[in-house]
């Protein structure tokens, strides 16, 4: 039988606020274990939450992003469970009442475009981090994380391929970090993804039972484990089994999803109204503060590039990867007065660059004005294209102005037009033979003698001015 | 008089006066307990030994003319608020050793207007209870009748205050565990607005119902405690960002041409007939003051038990959660692996209301009744509010009995949790209205027992019910009594 995939995906952000959620903890990652707890996120006897509110103006900002409601009064609610890596014994979140709901956003993948509807966005406290020591064993509890602010953001059931999920996930991110609440960091568990997976027989509309995969802290471990599932259901079903309503975790050295815990086992969470904490009351002043501080995001930032500076799609794709990298490309383009020259400069050398030092462009030492400046050196003629090529190379090293590397060089080109046309005449009276071809028609000979003039002005020479010249004095005239 | 038997008023006047010293004043308060502490134990935790350094820091403060609101006033803390460096166990063994890092907020705020802290009070375990009988550190006995109970869950707080072994002392209402002790204890009780006295380190019971309030010898007491404790926090999202008007503005105002419901709801079989008695006293003497009186309707009086007991105890299930012998409190020796710790933890830690109370909300909230049990209680209490509200348009001040019996025997309802429940009966509804309420003294069963008369008024009008209460307490022509200790 032909199965259709169908897939939702929750996808968990840390918001980069400096402060905790409802403590004024900080947020850092990495500091010792347990430096950055207060009475507070310990959930020790007695203490009370007091809403981070720059938290709910980054969710909101999501959830505008994304096309979202944003709902005017949200409610924080208890999640029940027991963990040591809980100390209150619950999670504060939000459940029947969220921030934002009903959004979409659009993805791209090698069959075309497709909207994918969001959910909702609500507004959580993160939980601890246990630490195993499995010589003892005993396991360690670090509460640096507890009460880090995140978003859960939920997809409708509208993806059908690995494909699409991997293209969602990337476009979420994409968004999260181009509105700097995210700082995106799969590795170190600031965007994490668990995904939903069932089957269903094609044109069928009810879903099948799923599977929830977690555990994948790449991308790329997104796509194969929601590939591997697929797979894994499909031969499920097709041996006649039933695919069981269960968490499966993604094992990554093995390549495959395992059966973590079963229905039965899934928590009661026992969800209600924290009354500890008061709704959330969002006005439409504040969104309407919050919007006019909204950037362009990546999608709306490349189909300006493409219309505004007649790039490619491609070139518009690469240089809007980061926003720091599309504000970089525009100031270039502007000071400069060429982009598409500007891109390929960018695009071609700087890239390169920043990758092979694994650096941000933030702190590429080549400035959009320096690299501008490089640009305009060439167009008028002050440079050649190939003495460029050498000086962004010290540019990027020292992070001089090109300015200065040229005096340094002495890389000025010859534009003096006596001067080059007394290198040419030489040149011309060294070389008869080919002269001689050159006037009977043979006009590829035109290249030796470009070739002859670079080397004799040791391409400090004008390629404009030297065509020019060579023409008119070959032909004589 | 002894010392330790005056009020916060009359050892203020001394104290400016030159008359005594904080220093003899504690000196006092702590002889009264070494002599009746054993017979009472109303005290889990004594803080003698710092108390005393604080009352020659007062003395100090005195002679340099920096005398403030309660400026070495001897003032007990029932064992539920969270006091930096000294131990809070809430009643329970789970807490027996913890020691906060922290102050609550109103334990900073006493330490500011001056007060003196002579120790942490004996208390239901949790504040789950009305008898203190369900303390892990054994019962508090009532001053008036060493065989009976004091009320609960505050009853080494009101104790404390009726046998002279402070001369004020705070506490917490949940659903009435402040005013029920009161007026079994024979001392003037308040619970105010939900939001007015911040709840940060109080350890939570039900958090949408807790809240703090004093217990006093009297009326003008009440107010100034009332003076040093209320006030918006910034550190409670649920704290009311209003001005606190000088409650002591209040006292002397009268209450003429002001209307005073009765409640039919609350004057209904199974009160006490002498309780009943001394209420409608009251009534008279309120009415001899220029008040009118008229009957009112509560009509949702007969579900606030119900609601009460669905609401308290999903929100306590939830609170208590967090202890589970992980981080502090107490860890069973014998857990063979995480979820036996946890169980074994909350099995020894925890004793038998508690759990009850856990289980109850715990089952409330469950995928499946959570439809049943907490949203429709919580629907109801709008409607139980919606009563007041309605009420409050037509009456300045609602009066009832406190409690619908006198102070029972220790023993007497532990068998029969339902029972017990039924002694919070007539002040529930103050809670899931989060309106204010006060108890006071209105005379003495022929058996020598305390009874208490409730006024209630509508959201932040504490000063009206100081108002009316310092009116009763200097028209009643009570016959002034001390317990026999």
């Amino acid at each position: 039988m032909e199965y259709e995939p169908v897939i939702g995906l929750e996808v968990h952000a840390h918001l980069l606020t400096n402060a905790k959620i409802f403590c004024r903890c900080s947020t850092k990652f990495g500091a010792a274990p347990n430096s950055h707890t207060c009475p507070i996120c310990l959930g020790m006897p007695g203490v009370l939450p007091v809403l981070n509110k720059k938290v709910v103006e980054y969710a909101v900002k999501m959830g505008l992003a994304t096309n979202c409601r944003i709902n005017d009064r949200s409610v924080f609610a208890r999640k029940n469970y027991f963990y040591p890596d809980l100390p209150k014994g619950y999670q504060i979140s939000q459940y029947a009442e969220p921030l934002a709901e009903h959004g979409r956003i659009e993805i791209e993948t090698g069959d075309g475009k497709k909207i994918i509807g969001i959910t909702r966005i609500h507004m959580e406290e993160d939980a601890g981090k246990l630490l195993h020591d499995e010589r003892n064993p005993s396991s360690y509890v670090d509460l640096n994380r507890t009460g880090i602010p995140l978003i859960e953001i939920v997809s409708e059931p509208d993806m059908r391929s690995a494909e699409e999920a991997a293209a969602y996930l990337k476009r979420l991110h994409e968004i999260l970090v181009y509105l700097e609440i995210c700082d995106g960091n799969m590795e170190e568990g600031s965007f994490r993804c668990d995904a939903n997976v069932s089957l269903r027989p094609k044109g069928r509309a009810a879903f099948g039972i799923r599977a929830e995969l977690k555990n994948m802290n790449s991308f790329r471990n997104v796509q194969r484990a929601v590939e591997y599932e697929i797979e894994r259901q499909r031969h499920v079903l097709d041996g006649g089994g039933k695919v069981i309503q269960e968490t499966r975790l993604w094992d990554d050295g093995q390549g495959v999803t395992l059966s973590m815990r079963g229905k039965e086992e899934a928590h009661d969470y026992r969800y209600f109204p924290d009354p500890d904490l008061v709704p959330v009351e969002i006005g439409k002043d504040w969104i309407a503060e919050i919007e006019k501080t909204q950037p362009e995001l990546p999608q709306e930032k490349r189909e300006r590039f493409i219309r505004e500076y007649q790039i490619s799609s491609y070139d518009a794709g690469v240089l809007t990867a980061s926003r720091a990298l599309a504000d970089y490309f525009e100031e270039a383009a502007r000071q400069a007065g060429k982009p598409k020259i500007a891109a390929n400069w960018i695009m071609g050398d700087i890239l390169k660059f920043l990758n092979e030092d694994k650096r941000s462009v933030k702190d590429c030492p080549i400035l959009p004005a320096d690299l501008a400046a490089l640009i305009r050196l060439i167009d008028d003629g002050t440079i050649s294209g190939k003495m460029a090529k050498e000086i962004i190379d010290v540019m990027y090293k020292t992070g001089k102005k090109p300015g200065a590397v040229i005096e340094e060089k002495g890389m000025v080109q010859i534009t003096d037009e006596s001067a080059l046309a007394k290198t040419i005449t030489g040149i011309i009276e060294a070389n008869p033979a080919q002269v001689e071809q050159y006037r009977s028609g043979k006009e590829k000979v035109f290249g030796f003698f470009v070739g002859q003039v670079m080397k004799a002005t040791q391409g400090k020479a004008n390629p404009k001015l030297i065509n020019d010249l060579l023409k008119k004095m070959l032909s004589g005239s | 008089m002894e010392l330790n038997e005056l009020t916060i008023h009359e050892l203020q006047k001394k104290l400016r006066a030159g008359d005594t010293s904080s220093t003899e004043i504690v000196q006092a308060v702590f002889k009264r307990i070494e002599a009746v502490e054993p017979r009472i134990n109303a005290y889990i935790t004594l803080m003698k030994d710092v108390a005393l350094a604080d009352a020659l820091k007062a003395d100090e403060a005195v002679k340099k003319g920096d005398i403030r609101a309660l400026t070495g006033i001897p003032i007990a803390l029932k064992d539920i608020f969270c006091t930096k460096g000294f131990r809070t166990t809430c009643g329970s063994r789970i807490l027996e050793n913890f020691i906060p890092p922290y102050d609550a907020t109103i334990v900073e705020k006493l330490r500011q207007a001056g007060a003196i802290f002579t120790g942490k009070t004996n208390m239901d375990e949790f504040a789950m209870g009305s008898s203190t009988e369900t303390s892990f550190f054994g019962t508090t006995k009532n001053p008036w009748d060493l065989n009976r109970i004091p009320g609960g869950s505050s009853g080494g707080s009101a104790a404390a205050v009726a046998a002279d072994e402070c001369i004020a002392s705070l506490g917490s209402d949940t659903g009435g565990s402040i005013r029920q002790p009161a007026a079994l204890c024979g001392v003037v009780g308040m619970k105010p607005t939900y939001g007015r006295v911040s709840r940060f380190g109080l350890i939570a019971f039900a958090s949408s119902l807790d809240q703090i309030g004093p217990f006093t010898k009297d009326v003008e007491d009440c107010a100034i405690l009332m003076n040093g404790i209320a006030g918006y926090d910034p550190k409670e999202s649920t704290s009311i960002p209003q001005d606190v008007p000088d409650y002591r503005s209040f006292l002397s105002r009268g209450i003429d041409g002001w209307t005073v419901g009765i409640p039919k709801e609350y004057f209904i079989e199974g009160i006490d007939a002498e309780v009943s008695e001394a209420v409608q006293k009251a009534i008279k003497c309120v009415e001899g003051l220029g008040a009118k009186t008229m009957e009112i309707s509560l009509p949702h009086t007969k579900y606030c038990l119900a609601v009460y007991y669905i609401i308290a105890p999903a929100e306590a299930s939830s609170n208590l959660a967090r202890y589970d012998g992980v981080k502090y409190g107490y860890r069973s020796p014998d857990g063979q692996d995480l979820l036996d710790m946890y169980k074994k933890s909350r099995s020894e830690g925890f004793g038998a209301e508690v759990k009850r109370r856990i289980m109850l909300g715990t089952y409330a909230l469950s995928s499946g009744y959570y439809d049943a049990y907490y949203k429709k209680a919580s629907q109801v209490r709008a409607l139980i509010k919606r009563d007041f509200d309605d009420a409050f348009k037509t009456c300045d001040i609602i009066l009832t009995p406190t409690t619908p019996t006198p102070a029972f025997n220790v023993g007497e309802k532990t068998g029969d949790p339902l029972q017990m429940y039924l002694s919070d009966i007539l002040t529930i509804s103050t809670n899931l209205a989060g309106i204010p309420g006060i108890s006071v003294p209105c005379g003495f069963t022929k058996g020598g027992l305390p009874v208490g008369v409730q006024f209630l008024a509508g959201h932040l009008e504490e000063g009206k019910l100081l108002q009316i209460a310092a009116a009763y307490e200097k028209n009643a022509n009570l016959e002034k009594r001390r317990p026999n200790l």
